[in-house]
């Protein structure tokens, strides 16, 4: 197949598809993190992606909006195709919503200011308008009356709470999320999932990296499984929990839920 | 067991017990809680009783406030003799600037005060208008002090004293926290020129006394200038108070920027902000905020350091102090003129860091944990 005619290929399938990773490897220096990762999510998706700690996870997620680079093979996000081109990147960041760990919201603007910032500044968003979308936001995940806190005055699941609003304020069409709830106490996982949860039903796409099985198996459509910077399996998540095939895959299944 | 007069779970709040406050309760805890704090305490009351009394003789009971000349100050009192003071007072403010364009200078320090608020206070009414005003000032008040389009030049070489100080001082000031920016993010760019450059500039002014500077830009300058160019002293002076503050600024930020977490430009990324906008926005409010303490640091370096123009022959209050020493009328009252002008500059640099210390409690925003 010529170049041209597999271009062409890619704009049409991308019509279905969020995120099309092809052929992608990554490299850190001379350490090959990501060998081979191919992934097509569907317009509407949710995936789960788990692993052992070091297995390539959160570096592939961040590959989607750039905040990683990749040295070979294609991404395609939302028929944006990521190459050095900056007004592509900035084009794909401000589609794709990305959640962390370790919530990273801005310590010296208000929760309020925090959710209006990247609208007023990347989408020129009047204040006022800016303003009641995020209200709306933070209602919906349920911290409306902390708006004019700042994020060091809030617990951490109220923090991500609020990096989940920040996010949705560009209503991005994907949401990643890389793990949302591994930073914070039993007590509060149950209520950013819960958010989590929630925002499942709406049709939105979601990547998430997350060892919590009990969301995967309510909201994932599908389960994906990483080691060693590859995708060693995926599947629909009964089949996944019930019926692991690769020898990894049932190790680390047998680790996290037996412990 | 005393008995319970509100129901479980609603316990009001009370004061607290008496002995927690009031000026005893203060005083037993902060100068007599232990033996040793009761030494201390007595040991400095004796202190202050030793020094207090005799300095504020020396400065207000016994000095002398007019007088024709020292023996006039002599004939009368036996402690400061602020005549000598009050006699060039004009002198050390105005330095040589000629009396009839004084009003000038007068204006341009009002101008200075009302450009000052906006900047200093974000409460201050009509503050984006005012900070418009406040860029403008440096070009307003140097055309009211050199003169020329419509006003009568005046030489750079006449200006002299507190103004001099001033001149040197809020230049330095004002144009070396947007260059130490512009360093430090160069120093930290992903573009071989900028970063290489940045470094370089940096390590060259760390490495170099100012006075070496000074005398460059006195006269070394002139050699590599083409003849017959006529390149004011002071506009050379200024240029090199700048740029070396502006080298130190930008470690200080450095600083500041190397304690910003990764997660934040990240944050900022991945919602689309460009790179001056998450600069802007997220990195350097935080990462000046941390600073504060090494940018104010640095101010007061920089406005003490004024004085050592003083050895390429420009005339600040220092300058103006030793030349008013040599007068015979008013020999031997030195120690008049260097706690004058020591006050002075307390002054400013107190303030200066009172200012850095509000600004610091005003932009705590309780993310320290
Ligand atoms: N900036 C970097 N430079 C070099 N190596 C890196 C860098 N970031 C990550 N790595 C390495 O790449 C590998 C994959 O890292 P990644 O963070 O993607 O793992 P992960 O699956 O997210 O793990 P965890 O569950 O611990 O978050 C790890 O071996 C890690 O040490
Ligand atoms: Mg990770």
């Amino acid at each position: 197949m010529t170049e041209n005619a597999q271009s062409t290929q890619a704009t049409a399938s991308s019509e279905n598809y969020a995120v099309i990773i092809r052929d992608m490897h990554k490299w850190y220096g001379e350490f090959h993190v990501l060998k081979d990762v191919n992934l097509n999510v569907t317009k509407g998706e949710k995936i789960v992606i788990c692993g052992p700690s070091g297995s390539g996870k959160s570096t592939m997620i961040r590959c989607i909006n750039a905040l990683e680079e990749h040295q070979q093979g294609d991404i395609i996000v939302d028929g944006t195709e990521l190459t050095n081109d900056l007004k592509n990147i900035d084009a794909v960041r401000s589609e794709v919503g990305m959640v962390f760990q370790h919530f990273n919201l801005f310590p010296h603007l208000t929760v309020m200011e925090n959710c209006t910032l990247a609208p007023i500044w990347v989408r020129k968003t009047p204040k006022a308008e800016a303003d009641s979308l995020a209200m709306e936001y933070l209602e919906r995940v349920k911290i409306p009356d902390q708006a004019n806190k700042y994020p060091g005055q809030l617990s951490g699941g109220q923090q991500q709470r609020v990096a989940i609003a920040r996010s949705l304020c560009m209503r991005p069409r994907i949401m990643l999320f890389d793990e949302p709830t591994s930073a914070l106490d039993p007590e509060m996982i149950k209520e950013v999932l819960d958010v989590m949860i929630e925002l499942a039903s709406e049709g939105i796409t979601m990547l998430c990296v997350t060892h919590e099985m009990g969301f995967a198996k309510t909201v994932a459509d599908r389960v994906i499984f990483m080691d060693g910077g590859e995708i060693i399996e995926e599947n629909i998540p009964d089949e996944f929990f019930d019926n692991p095939q690769h020898d990894r895959t049932k190790l680390f299944l047998s680790q996290i839920l037996n412990h | 067991m005393t008995e319970k007069n509100y129901i479980p779970g609603e316990h009001p709040d009370l004061p607290p017990p008496s002995n927690m406050i009031g000026p005893v309760a203060w005083i037993r805890d902060n100068l007599l809680s232990s033996p040793a704090n009761i030494i201390m305490t007595i040991l400095s009351v004796w202190f202050l009783y030793i020094v207090i009394p005799p300095t504020l003789n020396w400065f207000f009971l016994d000095a002398a406030f007019t007088g024709e000349d020292r023996n006039a100050c002599r004939a009368v009192a036996d402690g400061a003799c602020w005549a000598f003071i009050g006699e060039r007072f004009k002198l050390f403010t105005y330095g040589f600037y000629p009396e009839e364009h004084r009003w000038r200078v007068n204006l341009s320090f009002i101008l200075l005060i009302v450009a000052l608020i906006p900047v200093l206070f974000d409460k201050a009414p009509f503050r984006s208008l005012g900070l418009k005003f406040s860029i403008a000032f440096p070009f307003i008040a140097g055309w009211l002090l050199v003169g020329g389009l419509g006003l009568e030049p005046v030489p750079t070489s006449q200006f002299g004293g507190f103004m001099l100080t001033l001149v040197i001082g809020i230049t330095g000031i004002a144009f070396s926290l947007p260059i130490g920016i512009l360093l430090a993010l160069g120093r930290q760019s992903n573009l071989p020129i900028i970063k290489v450059f940045c470094v370089s500039f940096i390590e060259f002014i760390r490495g170099v006394p100012l006075i070496t500077l000074l005398f460059v830009a006195s006269t070394m300058l002139s050699y590599f200038l083409p003849p017959g160019t006529n390149f004011d002293l002071l506009l050379r002076v200024l240029i090199m108070v700048v740029l070396f503050s502006s080298g130190y600024m930008a470690e200080v930020i450095r600083g500041g920027l190397q304690a910003i977490p990764k997660g934040q430009i990240e944050a900022a990324d991945s919602m689309g902000l460009k790179y001056w906008q998450s600069m802007r926005l997220i990195v350097l409010p935080q990462a000046l905020k941390i600073s504060i303490p090494g940018i104010v640091n640095t101010f007061i370096g920089l406005y003490k350091d004024t004085t050592l123009v003083i050895i390429i022959g420009l005339l600040d209050p220092l300058g103006i102090g030793r030349a008013s020493l040599s007068d015979t009328k008013w020999t031997g009252l030195s120690t008049e003129v260097y706690i004058f002008v020591a006050i002075f500059f307390f002054v400013s640099c107190f303030g200066m860091s009172r200012y850095s210390l509000y600004l610091e409690n005003k932009l705590e925003t309780g993310h320290k944990r």
